[in-house]
């Protein structure tokens, strides 16, 4: 049978970002796939630049709103990590406690679209509103449902109140039993494990090969966590488990999304019962010369900044990696040799997250790409090449 | 007389009793979701929309495969709707073979769909047109033996009308153990004629957009959708006619024959609100294993007079 093209992309139902996949099939069977991004490129590495570090903070928060919390927890430590300085004990429990809300409520999200990519609008809406309490959690923690603007190098910029302490915490309880009840829904659905088992399996040589990241390494049973192998904020402080599963199918993905949940509400109890006393900022004023890197294990996975300062108040250089950029080249491994259907569900299933990742392409007035991968690395060695010989470097 | 029911029957209280269904449907799919769902009239507000907006065919579609498609799927709606109520209301205008022109015609809005898909030239409608043929393939062999069921009860007549008058005699075949298998098999094939949650493959939305509609717009788009609404009345009324002793509308009667319609919809709205969709392959597998052999063990105790 003759091979065709099906487009997904760039403006699809499946995913609400701009991405492009070609899919190359043979009747319904996917037998190669082609990803292309750079429809949305936004240029805030640049616009960083033009920011003072403070200013930035509040930048980088919008490079997405669903990880609104984990750029600027990676962009904050790539900062302090220039000075060096630890922040105060406090500032880490308020930091680790708005970085788990925020999970929470992007693996509940990401729960959410997967039953409306399968058509399974219920879950769709339930899991929405069940989202709902714990924006209000944050709402209540930040006084906003998204962009919580907490986050400062040095510390954050809000404290949390002792009075609201305990109607989080209910509002927190009071979610256990729906994710309980969704979790036996979804665990239990025959027709769930039928579309979900065994499909888009990446194996864990292929997890490895690729630099998967997060959720998406993790189901493939590799045990990798920025917050385990290189703790910061609380989590050396916390009690909690990294889930792992061997299978690296779909349904492993989901089913390590809806346990982490549970670990991010245990963290969160725990430190808001734990909090310690002190101040919450360090009011740093000046950044020196020199470079830092800051990591963050994002919802998606590991989220890693780059800062480079030459003394003056803006950053000199900022570089942003979001999990994505990792996470979306294993479609190349999973994808092919299943199906149309499946497919949706596989490139759904790393949880892609298109603002954070995008890269900038050049393209011509047609539309037509003017370089690929090579010239671009082409292009960027003439300029170290050149950079090179202006400071007379050898 | 026939253009009576043709016009008044067989479209106009078809396409109502169908929109109304249809907000039925959408209401209680919205109430479940924890939704607030759409005022009354908003099925109408749509297809009225629908029909004065510009119809757009495609460069590389054959033009007038794309045009007839949604009239001639339509046409067939009308026309088994018209046999339904014609020997509903009075058994005497059936005629021998009736209930086999009924499913002739009702395979003919998914072939409809197929012709448009493919006349368009789109790949994802062809992907879509594809699947909607695989899916008539599996579902139609069930449909038929479950049909099968009433026919054997009535003592092998292929009349509506005997079929109606044995049930006004003896009670409905629902109430026996052949006739409820026969439901259930036929209650998942509506579920697939009518392309719902599970068996909404054709048309995946996140899949592969609209599947075969994917290139039709105003007119076009708003006869298909039409003739989705007239369907979701119709084969719900074809299921009530050979197993619960069709609908009478006198007196008191009139509260029960809504009763009737009702507890099918609701078990539709239902299935399609508590599963997720399936792949094509599964559906297949689906309605040719335990639902084929569903439909046989009904068909045997049929014969053996369960």
């Amino acid at each position: 049978m003759a091979k065709s093209v099906i487009p997904i992309g760039p403006f699809h139902p499946l995913q609400e970002e701009p991405e492009f996949f070609t899919l190359t099939v043979d009747g319904e069977m996917v037998v190669d796939i082609d990803v292309a991004i750079g429809y949305n490129h936004r240029g805030i590495e640049k616009l960083s630049e033009m920011k003072t570090f403070d200013q930035s903070t509040f930048l980088i928060e919008r490079i997405c709103g669903i990880c609104s919390t984990s750029h600027p927890f990676a962009y904050t430590r790539a900062v302090e990590d220039i000075i060096p300085v630890e922040v105060p004990e406090r500032a880490k429990y308020i930091r680790t406690i708005i970085a788990e809300g925020e999970r929470i409520h992007s693996h509940l999200l990401w729960l959410a679209l997967a039953g409306h990519f399968l058509g399974y609008n219920t879950v769709y809406m339930w899991v929405w509103k069940l989202r709902e309490e714990i924006l209000d959690v944050m709402e209540i923690l930040s006084g906003n449902r998204n962009n919580y603007a907490m986050f400062k190098p040095g510390g954050v910029r809000r404290d949390i109140k002792a009075e609201d302490i305990p109607v989080v915490a209910k509002k927190i309880d009071s979610i256990i039993p729906t994710v309980n009840r969704l979790k036996k829904a979804i665990l239990d659905d025959p027709v769930l494990h039928a579309r979900l088992k065994g499909i888009g399996i990446l194996t864990k040589e292929e997890a490895l090969d690729y630099c998967a990241l997060g959720p998406t390494s993790r189901a493939s049973g590799v045990a990798k966590d920025v917050r385990k192998d290189a703790p910061y904020g609380a989590y050396d402080q916390v009690e909690w488990d990294m889930i792992v599963t061997e299978n690296g199918d779909v349904w492993d993905k989901a089913v390590i999304r809806i346990l982490e949940t549970y670990e991010s509400i245990k963290i969160v109890k725990h430190c808001l019962t734990n909090l310690p006393d002190g101040e919450i900022d360090l009011n740093i004023k000046d950044i020196p010369p020199g470079e830092g890197i800051g990591a963050h294990e994002a919802p998606r996975g590991e989220t890693f900044h780059y800062v480079r300062s030459d003394g003056t108040n803006r950053p000199a250089r900022h570089k942003v990696r979001a999990p994505t950029f990792m996470n979306l080249p294993t479609c190349k491994a999973t994808v092919p040799g299943y199906t149309v259907s499946d497919a949706t569900i596989i490139l759904a299933a790393i949880d892609p997250c298109y603002c954070c990742t995008e890269r900038v392409a050049v393209v011509d007035t047609k539309g037509k790409q003017m370089y690929n991968a090579q010239d671009l690395i082409r292009l960027s060695q003439e300029k170290t090449q050149s950079l090179k010989r202006k400071m007379g470097i050898k | 007389m026939y253009i009576v029911y043709l016009i008044v029957y067989g479209f106009i209280l078809t396409a109502v009793l169908g929109l109304v269904a249809s907000w039925v449907d959408r209401k209680v799919t919205a109430r479940v979701q924890y939704r607030k769902g759409p005022p009354f009239f908003q099925p109408w507000y749509d297809i009225i929309k629908l029909l004065g907006k510009e119809t757009i065919i495609p460069k590389q579609s054959s033009k007038a495969m794309f045009v007839m498609a949604p009239l001639l799927g339509f046409s067939a709606v009308v026309m088994v709707s018209t046999l339904l109520w014609a020997n509903n209301n009075n058994l005497f205008n059936s005629f021998l073979g009736d209930i086999i022109v009924i499913v002739y015609l009702l395979a003919i809005p998914s072939i409809a769909i197929m012709m448009g898909g493919f006349a368009s030239g789109n790949p994802l409608a062809r992907i879509g047109a594809s699947r909607e043929m695989k899916l008539l393939l599996g579902y139609e062999l069930p449909f038929i033996l479950a049909i099968l069921v009433p026919i054997i009860k009535s003592g092998f007549s292929l009349k509506l009308a005997d079929i109606l008058s044995f049930q006004a005699q003896n009670g409905a075949f629902a109430l026996q153990a052949s006739g409820i298998l026969a439901l259930v098999v036929l209650v998942l094939c509506v579920q697939a004629k009518l392309g719902l949650v599970p068996f909404d493959i054709p048309e995946a939305e996140t899949e592969i957009i609209a599947g075969p509609l994917v290139e039709y717009s105003g007119a076009g788009l708003a006869v298909f959708r039409l003739m989705k609404h007239m369907l979701l009345f119709t084969l719900p009324f074809f299921l009530i006619i050979l197993f619960l002793g069709g609908m009478k509308f006198e007196g008191i009667t009139i509260l029960y024959s809504v009763l009737k319609y009702v507890a099918i919809l609701v078990v539709i709205t239902v299935i399609r609100n508590t599963n997720p969709r399936l792949r094509i392959d599964q559906a297949m597998r689906f309605f040719w294993g335990p639902v084929t052999g569903i439909a046989v063990i009904a068909v045997v105790l049929a014969v053996i007079g369960w």
